[in-house]
């Protein structure tokens, strides 16, 4: 058990030093969500478009747009692995006696720096523009563990695909394929209660909704989720576990 | 430890579609012994590396890597083998001593020999001055000699080298060939290296044996192998006895191997 904790740590610190050592990543990835909320956001609340909560509209998005930039920054992650099995890095790491589910696991922590890089970035925009938000610690430590947990899924799921296409023209085509849709199909920028009958059913199955749902209840004032913390959690971590399940399967065919 | 060798293979098989990539090899290599595999380009020996270090389960035959077997032992073969790859793979973006560290964490070597191993392999490869640079800018033969220091850690029974000198300049090969010498000494490691170089299978190897499409073409000293062909026979003769002479495609794929080592140190 120690053993397993320390190869989740290794793994896990390595990604840390890098991301300390050049966060040009960090920096262009904050663009995408200062956008969304400067801009759009600010544009969409004046014209009343979307019917949500008291807090108003750019309140309502800003959970969306943090759960937004969590699965885009999570979601080319596959792509690193793919490198790293060109190099050959895969393979020793699998050629090491470390536990494959410790290796799956370090890969989805070192994706949570990213996510909570993310998040401290959403916070200053929400500040500057003044959204409502619960600065409250229990309610500020709880947006982060949800952030790290969404983060850990979204770069499980992307690793797992790059165990299947195994090549970064495939990955980069499926991962376009798939980003789109899953942030559309989702509560991240109009409620679900707008969207047609069929939409809402595939929103419903979209993980995606549920960390927007948590998201959205611990972090603005005046939102609350729709289906309460404790089935937000309960679905983020069961299919975290699944994922896990199913990469650990897969993660050898990288090097074979 | 019933099996006197350190690798026994029982008609390994590897097929990928209609290619058998190895087929029915049986080779036994000594304790202690450093163990050259040749074979032109496609003729197996990726395969049958990443067979015996349990990357790919092979489709039919076995073997066991120190005492144990790499299909129902895995793990209890990871535990005691090293490997590097044909491609130059540390992590360009940490250090050398990052690389290091990683490796002993995964490889779980104790704690408190964790400095004293990492300070002594660093030593021992000559790159304690390159301790913290990024591998990045290391050259070709740092490259390698970091791959060794990381898969000395742990100290391995098997060390397991796929072309551990290819794209490496003459001084750089002289200086690796010298390393693994040095840990066969000093560890009593048992080493097998694959390499289409017979010059190195010459200086380095006790022990040969030859791949030609999969099969097992020859097998012996670099001595008895030229022996038996000529009396005037320099390995090269040997090799090229017993796997035809290379191909175009051969050549082609050689030179994209090199490439690929060459893109890795830019
Ligand atoms: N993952 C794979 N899928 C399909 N075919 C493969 C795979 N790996 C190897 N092969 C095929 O198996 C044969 C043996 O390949 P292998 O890489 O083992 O040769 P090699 O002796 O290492 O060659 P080289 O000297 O070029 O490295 C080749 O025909 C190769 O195309
Ligand atoms: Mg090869």
């Amino acid at each position: 058990m120690h053993q397993f904790a320390l190869e989740v740590f290794a793994i896990g610190a390595v990604e840390f030093r890098k991301l300390m050592r050049d966060p040009t990543e960090l920096i262009s990835r904050a663009i995408q969500p200062v956008l969304w909320l400067a801009v759009f956001g600010q544009v969409l609340s004046h014209a009343r478009g979307i019917e949500t909560g008291r807090a108003g509209y750019l309140a309502f998005m800003t959970p969306g747009i943090l759960a937004q930039s969590v699965l885009f920054s999570a979601i080319f992650y596959g792509i690193a692995v793919i490198w790293e099995r060109d190099l050959g890095i895969v393979h020793k790491l699998l050629v090491s006696p470390a536990s494959r589910t410790a290796l799956v696991i370090g890969k989805a922590v070192s994706a949570d720096f990213r996510g909570v890089a993310q998040a401290i970035l959403v916070y200053i925009i929400a500040l500057v523009l003044r959204v409502p938000i619960r600065w409250e610690i229990g309610a500020i430590v709880g947006v982060l563990c949800i952030v790290a947990l969404g983060s850990a899924i979204f770069s499980t799921f992307s690793l797992a695909m790059a165990c299947i296409v195994k090549t970064r023209e495939r990955f980069m085509g499926i991962g376009q394929v798939l980003t789109m849709p899953l942030f559309f199909a989702s509560n991240a920028i109009y409620p679900l209660s707008l969207m047609p009958e069929w939409l809402r059913r595939v929103a419903k199955l979209n993980p995606l909704t549920y960390l927007v749902d948590a998201l959205r209840g611990l972090m603005v004032q005046g939102e609350q989720s729709v289906y309460g913390l404790a089935v937000d959690c309960a679905v983020l971590a069961v299919v975290f576990a699944a994922l896990v399940l199913v990469t650990v399967r897969i993660y050898p065919r990288l090097a074979q | 430890m019933a099996n006197p060798y350190a690798i026994d293979t029982r008609r390994l098989t590897r097929r990928f579609d209609d290619i058998v990539a190895v087929d029915g090899v049986e080779l036994r290599v000594a304790s202690g012994a450093i163990f050259g595999l040749l074979g032109g380009n496609g003729a197996g020996k990726t395969t049958m590396v990443k067979m015996l270090t349990t990357l790919l389960a092979p489709t039919s035959g076995s073997a066991t890597v120190a005492g144990f077997d790499i299909v129902s032992a895995p793990h209890e073969v990871r535990r005691r083998i090293g490997y590097v790859p044909q491609m130059l793979s540390a992590d360009g973006a940490l250090t050398g001593y990052e690389n290091l560290l990683l490796s002993a964490r995964l490889y779980a070597v104790p704690r408190a020999e964790l400095a004293t191993r990492i300070a002594d392999a660093l030593g021992f490869m000559g790159l304690n001055e390159a301790r913290n640079r990024l591998v990045k800018t290391y050259s070709g033969g740092m490259v390698r000699r970091l791959e060794l220091a990381q898969s000395m850690l742990h100290r391995p029974a098997v060390l397991f080298l796929d072309e551990p000198t290819i794209g490496l300049d003459p001084v750089a090969r002289h200086l690796v060939w010298q390393r693994l010498r040095d840990l066969n000494a000093r560890f009593g490691m048992t080493i097998l290296l694959t390499t289409h170089d017979m010059e190195e299978a010459d200086h380095l190897c006790g022990d040969l044996a030859i791949l030609h499409a999969g099969k097992l073409a020859a097998h012996g000293s670099p001595t008895t192998l030229k022996a038996a062909l000529s009396s005037r026979a320099t390995l090269d003769d040997v090799f090229a006895h017993y796997s035809g002479t290379m191909d175009q495609s051969g050549r082609l794929r050689d030179t994209d191997q090199t490439r690929r080592a060459a893109q890795r140190l830019e």
